[in-house]
């Protein structure tokens, strides 16, 4: 049986025990979100899918659909909110996209794209991360982190492997690599593991493959995010 | 009562820490700069080798970032003698490619690039006094100013640039959709 709610003023029909992600998704709505892939569970970190929902927020990857809800997603308030998110995973990271590899293919600088983000005005953290270059196959660029924590519930919850973790707390906060020298080398992760196709910006990044496509052919120079079903980054 | 007279706008640019690239793309706008040139004359640019911003500028286009003690002070003269100040490019806003020295102390960079690094003579790190010192970091202009508009690119396309131009020179808030909103 179908119930349904509204959003943004348009109804849409879910089946019990589905998210307002979920349901959105699957009628061709698009919801910002970067730490949300329908294949793993959700867990509301990013807060870009935030929602309102009978006049109170809520990210809407978690959330259960209910009959009758009245869902606010694309409205100028919600959307400058969620600019203002955007704004300061720019400023926190070293997100240089004219150097990165994955510029063009990047969740979060296409999701920046779609709200119409022209530039950061905070000032920049320069935070000094490291690059781990260790493994044969995979190298990590922790300046772009953006701590959505994909590939630690990736390679937990999919690889049965317990790679990465995130330590630290508050603006302190870091994506670490589960093995004693911290290094990557020193784990079993594979090219072929799921934790090596998820990560939504350029920090796992696969080794002899870089800048192949070339500008204008990658995944959001043809079309915007809202127009690109979720991929794991591996198709992208 | 006076009668208005259109007058054009003067537009002055400058390319501080950055490589003329986007210059460069302005220059990609090509025959739409003669229809540009209907509505503004350039004040101090690279185009023209102006030397001093006039006090009365409409508006101001930095390329570039922050890195050393003059382009902190020609930042300075084109903030106060430009009533909207635009920063175009990813140097600009976010300092790009050169704030990747921002990881390492000065002294540090410059005993490599000067001394240390492979290939070098004996050299000295240059000390005339008309150079420029450089700063501790490279910031965008932001963190000296205040900026009005950016124009995101490294570097935006003439068509971005074209793009945003007529929208501010129309009066409307300048717009770049798919395919002109770039950052890289």
């Amino acid at each position: 049986m179908s119930d349904t709610f509204t959003l943004d003023g348009k109804t849409i029909s879910f089946t019990e025990g589905q998210t307002i992600m979920q349901a959105a998704t699957d009628a061709g709505v698009y919801i910002p979100h970067l730490c949300y892939l329908p294949e793993l569970k959700p867990h509301g970190s990013c807060k870009l899918c935030t929602v309102k929902i009978n006049g109170r927020e809520t990210s809407s990857c978690t959330m259960r659909a209910a009959a009758g809800m009245v869902v606010e997603s694309d409205t100028e308030e919600i959307n400058s909110q969620r600019r203002a998110l955007i704004h300061m995973l720019f400023v926190e990271g070293n997100h240089l996209c004219p150097t990165c590899e994955v510029s063009g293919n990047c969740k979060l600088q296409a999701t920046a794209y779609h709200l119409g983000f022209m530039s950061p005005q905070f000032d920049h953290f320069f935070p000094i991360r490291r690059v781990d270059a260790s493994h044969p196959d995979i190298w990590l660029d922790f300046n772009r982190c953006i701590l959505c924590s994909l590939c630690v519930q990736a390679s937990r919850d999919v690889d049965g492997k317990n790679v990465f973790g995130l330590s630290g707390r508050g603006i302190k906060s870091r994506l670490i690599v589960n093995s004693k020298s911290g290094k990557l080398a020193d784990t079993d992760m594979a090219v072929t593991d799921k934790a090596a196709q998820v990560c939504p910006v350029g920090v796992i990044l696969k080794k002899r493959t870089a800048f192949k496509t070339p500008i204008g052919e990658r995944t959001y120079d043809k079309k915007p995010i809202s127009e690109v079903p979720d991929t794991p980054a591996k198709e992208r | 009562m006076d009668t208005p007279v259109k007058k054009k706008l003067k537009v002055a640019t400058a390319s501080l820490a950055g490589c003329f690239g986007c210059h460069t793309s302005f220059l990609d706008i090509d025959e739409r700069l003669l229809t540009l040139l209907e509505y503004i004359e350039f004040d101090r640019s690279p185009l023209t080798d102006i030397k001093e911003v006039s006090p009365d500028c409409d508006i101001g286009i930095i390329e570039g970032g922050v890195c050393n003690a003059e382009n902190v002070h020609v930042l300075r003269e084109y903030r106060k003698n430009c009533k909207v100040l635009i920063a175009i490019g990813a140097c600009a806003y976010n300092g790009n490619i050169p704030v990747y020295r921002n990881q390492f102390p000065l002294p540090v960079v410059l005993e490599e690039v000067y001394h240390t690094g492979p290939g070098l003579a004996n050299g000295l790190i240059p000390n005339d006094p008309e150079l420029p010192l450089p700063l501790n970091k490279v910031h965008p202009i932001h963190e000296v100013v205040k900026v009005d508009y950016t124009i995101p690119g490294c570097p935006p396309s003439g068509d971005a640039i074209w793009k945003f131009l007529t929208d501010l020179l129309a009066g409307r808030e300048p717009e770049l959709g798919h395919g002109l909103l770039r950052y890289d």
